[in-house]
Parts: structure tokens; C-alpha cells; sequence
């Protein structure tokens, strides 16, 4: 019994003896996604993918750093979502939770993360809550929110002149928080809100809904819904001569995946806020290129992926300052003492509230003719600075911001 | 035109959604009618139903995208390349199932929807494909009270004509009188001379070719996505059971029935018009437990 104990650890010693120098630190990321419903191209698979990348990208075994990618599906349900987490946490030594989109399902990750003091890096999901009145030391939101989707696609369409808005609304917390962000947005501009719909989530039927629209004779209907919603009403709306009639569409939340998917014929002219595009300048189209040739489909990144990378990537560089996951919220606060320089996002940082700024940039959806071919989709009309781009820290209600 | 008010939503509004949630109903009806034909004959509880439908979809899509066929061959075609793969069903699996209680086949089909949705996902992906209406039908008719878009309109006119065919031949001919017969003694309808097993197999591939028809119908109005059918095969069983199970006419009055009433809930209290129709089935199952055409077995 001994001697095996011996030899084992002699074994042990060995294995270790490489980098005996420094032992590695080990690391286990855990991708919480939407991977079979209505968001999973815009999330989903992709995102291991992204995360993978980064860590390639980081060379994070040349510097001492052992890294894991698992996935999970939380099929937009916040129950399985915190089940799945809390597994991940308590049994296999997942230290910081990616992606997951889906707000409900993000708001209650949240909470567990904060719990137990892990790490959880949201790229995914959408609700401006997450850095505001849900705020948490432990939670850094990424890529995008509903307030700058509101503040840039919003700001728009109102200084086109759409000043009479009606929503379609996903009745969940992200379609309510982009409803809420938008509204506020269109009111201070001296627009007017004049109804909305809260439209079962999710749903394939939007006639009814944009019938009803069309009846309240706003300029603008809002869409405050994403991935498969969305994809469903802008389909239906050509259907029914919305935007014959003299209405707009303003797709609040709309990914390329979606744009893929509906075909340009349909999607043409819609405005859209992203914080990415793959086709923006040579280092986006390199890592496209890249992210293309791994996933099993060949789809291009969507903003959400490349936040999960430009995530991922930022978090290793204060890893290798701490040496260990073990305190999560020692991680976010070295996290956002570091400033942020990643190809896909360029210069940034993390805010106080957890809030990641960056510019947004506010995108057309090309014509057929203007197209060059598949995945050639969107053309810039402008750029949102990122001081402009997101909103500012006093207002989000966010008990760890110091007044 | 007479205009007036309810609950403050003008008529002209209430008309519209009226025809709306017909038009909805066409495809309840549709789906709920193939599902009361099988379970009818066969006395199986088809779950791929859904699968089969959305099969139609990406049928009438691959035929577009990788032959250039278009939607009217499709419209012929797609049902009945979809009711085939239901015929290789049922010869090579359900059939061995018949003898065996209900549960066994509810849990096949169920599997095999999986599967089939499983595999189309991971090719296809989740977000769906562009499927455009044909030009013959593209555009709309202002009818005073709502802008109804030609397509529509055409779901609504094949899907009357289709259901009341199906009706037709099941309860008005020879061959129906022969698949009723099968149904309530099969040992002495083959004895007959009538091949039994062929008529029933048929019978599969026909009730699936349905949901194939329903499933190229709703290509062009929704995204040709796996999941198309999971979303609407639940509420379509809603319906088979308020209908009645095996009720032919009772399915398809149901199906255009309900798509009315979801319809209005959609105007009067939207964030219920995902539930009102299960509301309604416990309602009829506490009330009229074999369903409001059903016969009590």
C-alpha cells in the first residue's frame, strides 16, 4: 500500500515536473447558450467555438494557464439554466459562465454566480438590468445592451422623423427592458409611444399583432424581440404591406444570422445597432475567416461570438496576473482595473456596474443589388462613440456604482 | 360600412383579426385533420406529425434551392415525397406496433420527431431559410377592413378545399366506407378480399402527405425552421382533443374554430393567446370528456 503511494506520487511529481517552475493554473469556462431554439445561431454552438479561439489565441498553455471549454443548453428557461449552473459550480469546477443570451435566463445565472462567487461573462443576453438594478460584482456585461440597441437605433429612426412608435413586444425580461429602454429613449426626444403588444415568447405567428399595428397608424413599429421573433414578424410584415403603407420597421435587436435567414430581398433597408460586423476592417475579417473554417455549418460570427472571444481573451490576460480562478469577484474587479485591447473591439474598458464599452455602430442592411454575395449584408451609416454609446453610469441604478 | 366599438377595439379591427384567426385555423385544421385520419385507422397517436409538417417546408425548400423547382410543383410534389418517407414509417416500424398498447407507438413517433428535427438542425441549423411567396401571389386585396395579403387568402380557399375532400372521401365513398369498415373489423373486411394492410399503410402515407401540404403552405408565411412543427404540433393536439380523437368533421371545425378564438385573444388580452386554447381543452375534457364530436367509446 505503501510503495503504490509512493510510486503514485513519484508519478504525480514527474507529470508536474515540466512547469515545475510555476504550476499551471487551471481555469474551466462554462458556455450557457440557447443551442437548439430560436437564438441558437446567433449564440449557441458558436460561442464554444469563440471561446476556444480565444484561448488558442491567448496561447494560454505557453503561459502556464490549463484551459476547458464545456457547453450546455438552457433551451430559454431560467429554471434549467440555474440548474445547469449550479451543477457546473458545485460539481465540476466551472469557474466563469459565457454567452448565455436569453435576459430571463441571465438575470437568474446572475444571482447564482454572485452566490457563489464565480465569474460570469455575458455576451448573449440583452437586458440593460444586468449592469443596473440587477447589477453584480461577479457579472461583467460584454457585448451589447437594450439601452445602446434603443440609443442607436432609436436615436435614428427619431431624427428621420419617426416620432409615433407602437411595440411588438417578447413577453419575457429582455422584450419588457427593450420596450422600457426604447420608450424612454423615444419620450425624451419628445416622440410619442402610442401602444404595444406583448407577444407570447416565442411565437410564429405575428399577423394578428402587426395587424394591430397597422391599425394604431405609428410611423415606427418597434420590434423589442430577437433571433426567431424577429425573423418571423419582418417576414410577416412584407406580408402585409407594412412598409408599403409608410410605416417603418425598426428592428431593435437584429443578428446576421437572422439576416441570413430572412434573405435580403426581405431584410433590405432595415436599420440595426451592433457593436460588430464581421466585414468592418481586415482584423474582424481574419478572425471571421478563421471562425468560418471551425464551424460545421461555415457561418460567419455574430456580435454575440465575437464578445465571447473578446471576453474570454480579457480574462486570461488578468488570470495570468492573478494566478487563480478561485475568487470570483476578485477576478471581475482585476478585470476592470485593466483596460480592455482585443482586435475585434479595439481599446475599451469595464465600467464600475460591469458595463464593457466600446463604440456601436449603426448599420443598413445592404439592397440585392448593392450585395456582393452571401454574408455581404450590412453598410455603415455611422459610428456611435463608445462615451456615447452606452448609458451613463448614474443612471442605471447600480448599487456599486460610488456616487 | 356599420362601424361600432368593443372593449374599445373598432369592428373594422375585429373583422380583420376574425379572418386572421381563420386563416390560422386553415392550418389547425389542416394538421388536426391528418392526426384524426391516423389515429381514426390506424389507432396511432402520431407525434411526428409535427416533424412531417415542417418535412413539407424543407421539402418545398430543397426542391427550390438545389432542383429550381418552384412552389406549385411543390405544392404536388413535396406532400408526396413527404408521405412516402410516412409509407417507409410505417411499413418498416409502426406496423409491428399495432397489436401493443397505445403508449408504444406515442413513444416512436415521438422519438422519431426528435430525430428528425435533431438531424435537420444540425444541417440546417435553428434560425430557418428564406422561402418566398410566387409572384402569382404576391401583394394583397384591401378589403375595407384589413389589408389581406393574397397568400393568405389562398391558405385559407386550399385548406377548405383539401379538408372537405378529405371529408368527402372518408365518409361519402366506397373507399371511405371500406377504411371505416377496416377500422371497426379488419379480420372481416379482409376476409372480403380487401387487403387490409396495404389500405392501412395508405392510409399513414396520405394522413402524413396532409401534414406535408399543410407544412408547403406555411413556408412562405413562416421561416422554414426544424423547429417549426414542434411549436405548433402541441396546440394542434389541443385541438385534435377538444375536437374529439378520430373525429374527422370534428377535427376540422375545431381547427378553423380555434384559430377564431386564439385569434380574438390576440386582440383582447395578447400575453394569453399562447394558453387560451389549452384553457379550452381542460374545459371540454372536464365537461365533455370524449371531446364536442367525439364518441363516447
Amino acid at each position: 500500500m505503501f510503495r503504490k503511494m509512493l510510486l503514485a506520487s513519484a508519478l504525480a511529481l514527474a507529470i508536474a515536473a515540466p512547469a515545475s517552475a510555476q504550476s499551471p493554473v487551471r481555469v474551466k469556462f462554462g458556455v450557457l447558450s440557447d443551442m437548439s431554439g430560436i437564438y441558437a445561431d446567433a449564440t449557441g454552438q458558436g460561442s464554444v467555438i469563440a471561446a476556444q479561439m480565444a484561448i488558442e489565441d491567448f496561447q494560454a498553455s505557453q503561459k502556464g494557464i490549463q484551459a476547458e471549454v464545456v457547453g450546455a443548453d438552457h433551451q430559454n428557461r431560467p429554471d434549467v439554466g440555474s440548474n445547469v449552473v449550479r451543477q457546473w459550480f458545485d460539481r465540476e469546477n466551472v469557474d466563469v459562465v459565457l454567452d448565455t443570451p436569453t435576459s430571463s435566463v441571465a438575470l437568474a445565472v446572475s444571482e447564482v454566480t454572485r452566490e457563489r462567487n464565480k465569474v460570469f461573462l455575458n455576451s448573449g443576453a440583452a437586458s440593460s438590468d444586468l449592469t443596473g438594478s440587477a447589477c453584480s460584482p461577479n457579472t461583467i456585461h460584454w457585448t451589447y445592451d437594450t439601452w445602446a440597441l434603443a440609443n442607436g437605433t432609436g436615436g435614428a429612426l427619431v431624427a428621420e422623423g419617426g416620432d409615433t412608435w407602437f411595440f411588438l413586444t417578447a413577453d419575457y425580461a429582455f422584450g419588457h427592458a427593450l420596450e422600457r429602454d426604447t420608450s424612454n429613449f423615444v419620450t425624451s426626444k419628445g416622440g410619442r409611444v402610442i401602444g404595444a403588444v406583448r407577444t407570447p415568447f416565442p411565437s410564429s405567428d405575428f399577423s394578428s399583432f402587426l395587424l394591430q399595428a397597422q391599425a394604431s397608424r405609428a410611423k415606427v413599429i418597434g420590434l423589442a424581440n430577437a433571433g426567431g421573433d424577429t425573423i418571423n414578424s419582418i417576414k410577416q410584415a412584407g406580408e402585409f404591406g407594412i412598409t408599403q403603407g409608410g410605416q417603418r420597421l425598426a428592428g431593435l435587436l437584429v443578428f446576421d444570422t437572422d439576416i441570413h435567414s430572412l434573405g435580403l430581398r426581405t431584410a433590405q433597408g432595415l436599420v440595426l445597432t451592433a457593436p460588430f460586423y464581421w466585414d468592418r476592417d481586415d482584423a474582424t475579417r481574419a478572425f471571421a475567416a478563421r471562425y468560418e473554417q471551425r464551424h460545421p455549418r461555415r457561418l460567419k460570427p455574430t456580435y454575440v461570438h465575437a464578445g465571447v472571444y473578446s471576453s474570454v481573451m480579457h480574462y486570461l490576460k488578468a488570470l495570468e496576473k492573478t494566478r487563480s480562478a478561485a475568487d470570483g469577484a476578485k477576478m471581475v474587479a482585476e478585470m476592470k482595473a485593466m483596460p480592455t485591447d482585443d482586435p475585434l473591439f479595439g481599446k475599451g474598458e469595464v465600467r464600475q456596474d460591469g458595463r464593457k464599452i466600446h463604440p456601436m455602430y449603426l448599420y443598413q442592411v445592404k439592397t440585392p443589388a448593392e450585395s456582393r454575395g452571401a454574408w455581404d449584408y450590412n453598410k455603415l451609416l455611422r459610428t456611435i462613440p463608445a462615451a456615447e454609446a452606452f448609458r451613463p453610469l448614474r443612471d442605471g441604478g447600480c448599487s456599486l456604482v460610488r456616487s | 360600412m356599420m362601424t361600432f366599438t368593443i372593449f374599445g377595439v373598432s369592428s373594422v379591427a375585429l373583422f380583420g383579426q376574425l379572418l386572421l384567426g381563420l386563416i390560422n385555423g386553415a392550418f389547425y385544421a389542416m394538421l388536426s385533420l391528418g392526426l384524426a385520419v391516423i389515429f381514426g385507422m390506424l389507432n396511432i397517436i402520431n407525434f411526428t406529425h409535427g416533424a412531417q409538417y415542417m418535412m413539407g417546408a424543407f421539402v418545398a425548400w430543397m426542391l427550390l434551392d438545389y432542383l429550381g423547382i418552384g412552389y406549385w410543383p411543390a405544392l404536388v410534389l413535396a406532400p408526396v415525397i413527404v408521405g412516402i418517407t410516412g409509407v417507409i414509417i410505417e411499413r418498416t416500424m409502426l406496423h409491428r406496433l399495432y397489436k401493443l398498447d397505445h403508449l408504444y407507438g406515442l413513444l416512436l413517433t415521438f422519438g422519431l420527431a426528435l430525430t428528425i428535427q435533431g438531424l435537420l438542425r444540425n444541417q440546417y441549423g435553428a434560425s430557418g431559410l428564406p422561402y418566398a411567396i410566387p409572384d402569382e401571389l404576391r401583394g394583397g386585396t384591401n378589403l375595407g377592413f384589413m389589408f389581406l395579403p393574397n397568400y393568405r387568402g389562398w391558405v385559407v380557399v386550399a385548406s377548405l378545399v383539401v379538408c372537405l375532400t378529405t371529408w368527402f372521401v372518408i365518409e361519402r365513398t366506397k373507399l371511405g366506407a371500406y377504411l371505416r369498415a377496416a377500422t371497426e373489423n379488419p379480420t372481416l373486411v379482409q376476409a372480403m378480399g380487401i387487403n387490409v394492410p396495404r389500405m392501412i399503410t395508405l392510409t399513414y402515407g396520405t394522413g402524413v402527405g396532409l401534414a406535408g401540404l399543410a407544412g408547403v403552405l406555411a413556408a412562405p408565411i413562416y421561416s422554414v425552421n426544424p423547429n417549426m412543427g414542434a411549436d405548433l404540433i402541441i396546440v394542434v393536439f389541443a385541438v385534435v382533443v377538444i375536437g374529439g380523437m378520430g373525429s374527422i368533421l370534428g377535427s376540422i371545425v375545431t381547427g378553423f374554430g380555434l384559430g377564431v378564438v386564439e385569434g380574438l385573444t390576440k386582440v383582447f388580452y395578447p400575453e394569453a393567446s399562447a394558453t387560451v386554447i389549452f384553457v379550452i381543452m381542460v374545459i371540454v375534457l372536464l365537461t365533455k370528456p370524449a371531446g364536442l364530436f367525439g364518441r363516447n367509446a
